[in-house]
């Protein structure tokens, strides 16, 4: 095995030096996540679209969790955030200073505000034919009409087509069809129970769809300082509880529900 | 017909009208005596201006000096533009003809200077006074062609002074003193012996490239193609001064007079015509109100009204400068379709006032500034929230010490058990910019049981500021 892994590297070296450093850089981002990583077959696929869904009052989770992948997506290239105005004024707008708090430069951002979901998808579309992009996230509350196979199959060809990854942060929606390579839900986690005060970001995610893999259940605590998604450094025995889907999820997300006890890690 | 002097006058007439000996500034009782079958109308002076601004715009394409002088009065600085369009004499004949030909009932003159072309004008329609003669074909008209004020033109009247000419023989210092020296300056510019510049209504723009159509073009082929030809011509032009756009205006010349301008802005200085073309073209795709071209346009104008020095970008093979440009081109597009105000970009500010601290400019304004980002220290969690509320949120707390955190909140309706909680950080507010003190603000950090984080405020230090404080929720945190 260590041979191998030499190998790689050596190979990864020549390929470097070679000038083909974008052949690297199309490989899989690791999120950080041990057990993750290996359900993502080695991290989040680049130039695809991925799909967070935020559990209901868990928004600004899946806010940091979707930035978060961003960033790890991203390295130093910019991200391209559009969000509706609806989604500002009901959840609050992103703030420069609580990026600065995750670790993540505010001066790496482009906000774009929409009036309409529409608009948001043009502003998509437009921003995934510019290569010079590390990632967009696309924030949308509610299902707007839209968001249907066409569109997701669009932005899938767009991502793919200049290598920019896509996020689609989903609030208070319910689960479409997609063409999406991952999709995520995201809940709060409560701070681990032997800290006084509380510590990282954490994270409930499940792994509810995963194209070229197997799906999960975890929890993941984003490193501020390191950039990266971690399993809880306090251990993990004080995450198990058990997640009540949200209303109006219906018998698809039940489906949902009993696949990820099927493959719940923990 | 008007209220004036709290009688109702006639303010302006037919030919009809003036040829059965009614005018302007009769009574309409008056006038009703002698017409009984007069029909009057009510005088909109709010249409009358926006008509004349559109008939100035259409004169837009003859001269880019157009000057308004309300009520009815268009002034053009053809100077050095006749030759373009056959000579001063087909020039005035064309534009006479034209405004005819719309209905308009239009006198016109050129001369050596405004004031004398508005004397011609008024008293010579069509005339082209030629160069010097301004004096003598002045001087016979009355005195009413200076359009001085009706008090000043009263008294030369009562004066006997009924002419130019017999104004222009008195002495200067006797009618400066006596009327003051705006009248003299008047005279003087009517007669043409000195001149003041019009002042254009609009801007003019440092380059401009235009096409005619001898026949009206309405196509979005022919338009798209039209503005990437004009944006070269202009390129070459600023090429020339190395100098890049930073606004570029389009006017759409309509055949039947009407004019839409629509303007575009970059981020950085660009002379690049795709780019512009681009620009445009989602700027055109995004109009509320789309451009309609009617009959089709007959003349298209390009012209840059900012534009600024731009480093001499050799091709470069710099990865790192391409993808800037790259980034620049995708907001200078995302801002022409949503407006500048939509594509922001974060610039950090000297302020601890949580809100003001990262502020969020258009991008297209973005610069280089002193003030960094605060620096997070190493190993501690969000200090600031993710999410920050636009208008802080009053919530009912219920804290167990009157300066400690709440136990339990109410926020939207849904109830909230504090599990942690730190602080109080105390903020005060900038004094110096409220009139009226704002209460200090003692803002912590919760947990509730669910794992929700929640960044509240207590507003105003207990009893020392406010009798019983209220409670705010400003943000979320991850």
């Amino acid at each position: 095995m260590a041979g191998t892994a030499e190998k790689l590297a050596s190979l990864r070296a020549t390929l470097a030096t070679a000038g083909l450093e974008t052949l690297v850089a199309n490989a899989r981002v690791p999120l950080g996540h041990a057990s993750a990583d290996t359900a993502l077959k080695g991290g989040l696929e680049r130039g695809a679209l991925h799909e967070v869904y935020a559990a209901t009052n868990s928004e600004t989770a899946a806010t940091a969790f979707a930035a978060g992948m961003a960033a790890r997506v991203s390295g130093k290239k910019k991200i391209l955030w559009i969000r509706q105005d609806f989604s500002a004024l009901e959840f609050g707008e992103i703030s420069a200073t609580g990026l600065v708090d995750l670790g993540i430069d505010p001066s790496q951002i482009l906000l774009v505000c929409t009036a309409h979901a529409d608009d948001a998808i043009k502003a998509a579309s437009d921003a995934l034919t510019c290569a010079a992009l590390g990632a967009i996230v696309i924030e949308i509350p509610g299902s707007p009409k839209i968001l249907d196979l066409v569109t997701s199959r669009r932005l899938t060809l767009a991502c793919a087509q200049k290598n920019v990854t896509a996020f689609l942060l989903r609030f208070s929606a319910r689960p479409e069809a997609s063409t999406a390579e991952t999709r995520w839900r995201v809940h709060a986690a409560a701070s681990l129970k032997d800290e006084e005060n509380w510590g990282q970001p954490i994270f409930e995610t499940e792994l509810v769809r995963n194209r070229h893999g197997r799906t999960g259940h975890w929890v993941m605590e984003w490193n501020c300082d390191e950039g990266l998604f971690r399993e809880p450094s306090g251990g993990k025995a004080a995450h198990h509880r058990a997640v009540v889907s949200a209303p109006g999820d219906g018998p698809a997300a039940a489906a949902l529900e009993g696949a990820r006890a099927a493959h719940a890690v923990g | 017909m008007a209220k004036e002097k709290n009688a109702l006058r006639l303010s302006a007439l037919d030919r009809k009208a003036t040829a059965l000996g009614l005018s302007v500034g009769q009574p309409l009782a008056n006038a009703r005596a002698m017409l009984p079958e007069l029909k009057v109308m009510a005088a909109n002076d709010g249409a009358d201006h926006k008509l004349l601004e559109r008939i100035a715009d259409w004169c837009d394409r003859f001269t880019p000096f157009v000057a308004l002088e309300p009520p009815r009065v268009l002034l053009l600085d053809v100077t050095g533009a006749a030759h373009l369009f056959g000579g001063e004499r087909a020039l005035l004949a064309s534009i006479l003809a034209t405004l005819r030909k719309q209905g308009f009932a239009v006198r016109g003159a050129l001369a050596g200077t405004a004031m004398a072309a508005r004397a011609c004008a008024r008293y010579r329609d069509g005339m082209v006074v030629a160069p010097g003669a301004e004096m003598e074909t002045t001087a016979p008209l009355p005195i009413e062609a200076l359009f001085l004020d009706p008090v000043t033109t009263h008294a030369f009247r009562r004066a006997g002074l009924k002419t130019v000419g017999q104004v222009a023989h008195r002495g200067r210092r006797e009618l400066t003193a006596r009327f003051g020296s705006a009248m003299v300056f008047t005279l003087e510019t009517a007669l043409g012996k000195t001149e003041k510049p019009i002042s254009p209504r609009n801007p003019v723009p440092a380059y401009s490239a235009e096409r005619n159509f001898p026949e009206p073009v309405a196509t979005e082929e022919i338009i798209r193609t039209t503005l990437v030809s004009l944006a070269e011509t202009l390129a070459e032009a600023l090429e020339k001064r190395g100098e890049g756009v930073r606004r570029l205006e389009a006017a759409f010349f309509r055949a039947d007079g009407a004019v839409t301008r629509i303007a575009v802005e970059t981020g950085s200085p660009t002379r690049e015509p795709a780019i512009i073309e681009r620009l445009f073209r989602e700027k055109l795709d995004a109009l509320a109100d789309p451009l309609d071209p009617g009959f089709g346009f007959d003349l298209i104008r390009l012209s840059a009204s900012r534009t600024q020095m731009c480093e001499t970008a050799l091709a470069d093979f710099n990865a790192d400068l391409n993808a800037e440009r790259e980034i620049r081109f995708l907001v200078d597009r995302l801002s022409a379709r949503f407006g500048a105000h939509r594509v922001l970009a974060f610039q950090p500010n000297d302020t601890h006032i949580p809100e003001a601290a990262g502020l969020a400019i258009p991008a297209q304004e973005l610069r280089q500034t002193k003030s960094t980002w605060e620096v997070r220290r190493k190993e501690e969690a969000p200090r600031r929230p993710l999410r920050l509320l636009a208008k802080p949120e009053e919530i009912e707390a219920i804290a167990t010490v009157p300066a400690g955190p709440p136990r339990r909140f109410h926020w939207r309706r849904v109830q909230h058990d504090v599990v942690r909680a730190e602080g109080p950080e105390r903020i005060a507010m900038e004094w110096w910019r409220h009139l009226v003190p704002q209460p200090t603000r003692d803002y912590f950090r919760v947990e509730d049981t669910n794992g929700h984080r929640f960044w509240l405020y207590r507003d105003g230090i207990y009893v020392r500021e406010v009798g019983i404080p209220r409670w705010y929720l400003h943000g979320t945190f991850a």
